[in-house]
């Protein structure tokens, strides 16, 4: 870690581009919903019952889209766990969208709770619940986050060291101080940063357990966490690639040819998904329900086909060698491992009783706002930071040196 | 290395997989039992004229607003359809359009599980079994709305106030601070006529609907509802008809809060399986970072940043000084 600060760059180039009014436009109308919810109640923004309590904002904002999220996690383990340094250039912007991820997380959150101003039980011991996996999944998403926002502090920091206009003398002062200290001990932050997943992501999957009489069965099984923890792996290295090669064509960058090697870990992760997912099945006597040919089982299959194929497609070195065929099979994972989890928290979900659920207009744009704020940030931070992998060739020979 | 780093990584997934698959080999359900204290309510459906005096009594005592018919414009009646924020306690009917005879009136209410999944699911702790009695509570003081608990409930019972800016969950709690608390008996218990629900320690309730059933045995189903779905519930019911027809659901005899905790305790016991997640990955991390070839690498680059920043440090003292001057 230390010094690698040569592997990163500035992706200079102007902030206020017409992709950036689309995504404010986005932005602002999520958050004038958001604003309407405060004062009207969930209910006058919604289509959430008592028999579906949870929509969309838990089921993308939380269970899926902190797994989109899981590209610092997935990332940190193959660079740190497995030993690949030559990844390590693409860490910074997998934590950046890993922070946007889960902030998009706690802020749907606080929307989706209706008792937001008592939030702060969580902090109260002779409140906490130990027997509830809520408890888990809250207190360690707020850990995350934290953890998150110390991972990209580096690049920060930096920022402020190597200015070359002294603009905050002050900042330039205390980031000189602060980042040898922070530089030392990260190593130990960053560890935390793959504990705190592997312990929520889990758990986002155990959270359904409880609901075993509404939860169908070809997706409720004991399991659920390690299910789930394997699923956030895939998905988070296909984050990955997708989030790179985005910004390869967004910013005009070259692409990384890291991540097409990232990709053949792949195979090899949603291989021990489908076994898992498949052993459990079959143990649980669900097979025969889960290719019924019903409603449940097209669902089942969607989930099946689209992990199948992007996995087939990864697993031949001449696809793996085309980008696009990576980017495909890329979306092609996160939309089937997404898909698992919507599965798993509305579409196979059914309470007792005559109870229906689609998302309402307002909830979903409050989402779309809360992911267009997300992108948003995203973009203005890796044009102010030094956040993207610095290009080989340019100021390259420093990156040829590292390795 | 390559070989190496391989070898690594499937210690990595076999000590994850250990963590996680640790829920699969314990098996056995603890039993749930319930305090020979726990009260409850017993509810005779043959018994029931559906009268709904205890529909609004239960409304009264709890101060619960009226749910005004469809189309009734003067609001003039309190006629909910289901259970929802405004009504905690409902009675409903049942009637086969082919067989005039087969009829039942029903009535829904909080079932205060033995093990209510409410409970277990709820984070701060909103959601409490009062000891002793069993009565199954809820403190919107403390509650954060994030509504786990109406997932959880098998039943479907807790509500939400949609409608509201500052909503809160509603849900029957037997009168605890009410009419249990002044009469010593939940409010539909007291205005029964015919005695279709009473109230007492369930074990006598239990009884009670087992020699009713001895003594009229065409009369009743065999089940008696709630003595064993899930684990248990503290209020009971006999009927007549199917207990699907009455819009019960058919649930397994084990308590799926249960089989949660049972799989979040393995996984968190004594947080001994994270910190030693910690400390595997902390170790593998720091013997990585010191393989050879990097630490050379390393010393190299942290000696370019410190006389970096040394250099710049300076700078700043020179330049700070020469403002003095």
């Amino acid at each position: 870690m230390a010094g690698n600060h040569n592997d990163y760059q500035v992706h200079k180039a102007k902030i206020l581009t017409p992709a950036f009014y689309v995504l404010l436009f986005f932005t602002l109308l999520g958050f004038m919903l958001i604003a309407y919810r405060f004062v009207m109640g969930i209910g006058a923004v919604s289509n959430l019952s008592d028999g579906y309590p949870w929509g969309i904002w838990i089921a993308y904002d939380v269970a899926t889209s902190t797994a989109f999220a899981c590209g610092g996690y997935a990332m940190a383990l193959v660079i740190y766990i497995m030993n690949r340094m030559k990844y390590h250039p693409l860490i910074r912007s997998a934590l950046v969208t890993s922070m946007f991820g889960y902030m998009l997380a706690g802020m749907s959150v606080m929307v989706d709770v209706g008792r937001y101003w008592n939030a702060y039980s969580f902090f109260m011991p002779s409140r906490w619940q130990p027997n509830s996996v809520m408890f888990e999944v809250a207190v360690c998403i707020m850990a995350y986050n934290v953890v998150l926002i110390i991972e990209v502090m580096p690049a920060i920091l930096e920022r402020f060291i190597h200015m070359k206009e002294n603009k905050f003398p002050k900042l330039k002062h205390y980031a000189m101080i602060i980042y040898p200290k922070l530089d030392k001990v990260l190593i130990f932050i960053v560890i935390l940063g793959i504990t705190l997943p592997s312990m929520h992501q889990s758990s986002l999957g155990s959270m359904l357990i409880i609901a075993k009489s509404k939860l169908n069965p070809i997706w409720h099984t004991q399991i659920l966490p390690l299910l789930f923890i394997i699923n956030a792996l895939y998905i988070g290295y296909a984050t990955v690639i997708f989030e790179s090669f985005a910004s390869s064509m967004a910013f005009k960058r070259p692409f990384e040819k890291e991540v097409q090697q990232l990709s053949r870990i792949i195979p090899y992760v949603t291989g021990i998904w489908l076994s898992v997912r498949f052993i459990d099945l079959y143990i649980r006597g669900q097979l025969s329900a889960a290719f019924a040919g019903d409603y449940y089982s097209w669902m089942f299959l969607a989930e099946l086909l689209l992990i199948l194929t992007g996995t087939y497609i990864l697993m031949w070195k001449q696809y793996r060698q085309s980008p696009r065929m990576v980017f495909i099979a890329a979306m092609l994972l996160m939309i089937g491992g997404g898909w698992y989890r919507f599965n798993v928290y509305i579409i196979g979900f059914k309470p007792h009783g005559n109870w229906s659920y689609f998302p309402s207009l307002p909830e979903f744009f409050i989402t779309v706002g809360l992911v267009a704020f997300e992108i948003l940030g995203y973009m203005v931070l890796i044009k102010l930071f030094p956040i993207m992998p610095k290009v080989h060739g340019e100021h390259g020979s420093d990156a040829a040196k590292a390795h | 290395m390559m070989k190496k780093t391989r070898r690594d990584f499937l210690k990595t997934a076999a000590a994850g997989g250990a963590l996680m698959l640790a829920p699969l080999s314990v098996q056995a359900q603890q039993e749930i039992k319930a305090d020979d204290e726990a009260v409850g309510m017993f509810y005779d459906s043959t018994l029931c004229v559906g009268c709904k005096a205890c529909v609004s009594k239960c409304k009264a005592v709890n101060d619960m607003a009226a749910a005004p018919m469809p189309g009734d414009s003067d609001r003039l009646w309190d006629a909910p359809e289901d259970l929802d924020y405004r009504t905690r306690n409902i009675i409903k009917l049942y009637k086969n359009e082919e067989d005039v005879n087969d009829h039942a009136y029903v009535k829904h209410q909080c079932m205060h599980c033995i093990k209510p999944a409410c409970v277990s699911a709820c984070p701060v702790s909103a959601m409490v079994k009062e000891e002793g009695t069993g009565i199954v509570f809820y403190d919107k003081n403390i509650c954060i709305g994030c509504r786990y608990c109406q997932v959880a409930c098998p039943f479907n019972i807790p509500k939400f106030e949609w409608p509201e800016t500052f909503p809160k969950i509603v849900k029957c709690d037997l009168c605890k601070f009410t009419n249990l608390k002044l009469k010593n008996i939940p409010a539909c218990c007291e205005v029964c006529p015919t005695n279709a629900v009473i109230y007492g320690k369930r074990k006598d309730l239990l009884a009670e609907a087992k020699r009713r059933q001895a003594a009229n045995p065409g009369k009743y189903q065999k089940a008696i509802y709630g003595e064993f779905e899930v684990g248990g519930t503290n209020v009971i019911y006999l009927a007549g008809t199917s207990f699907e027809n009455l819009g019960f659901p058919k649930l397994d005899h084990e308590s799926a809060a249960l089989m949660s905790e049972h799989v979040q305790h393995t996984v968190y016991k004594g947080f001994i399986a994270p910190v030693a997640l910690y400390g595997f990955l902390a170790f593998i991390a720091l013997k990585n970072r010191k393989s050879a070839d990097q630490v050379a690498h390393e010393h190299e680059v942290e000696h370019e940043l410190e006389v970096e920043i040394q250099h710049e440090l300076e700078k700043e003292k020179e330049e700070k000084k020469e403002g003095k001057h």
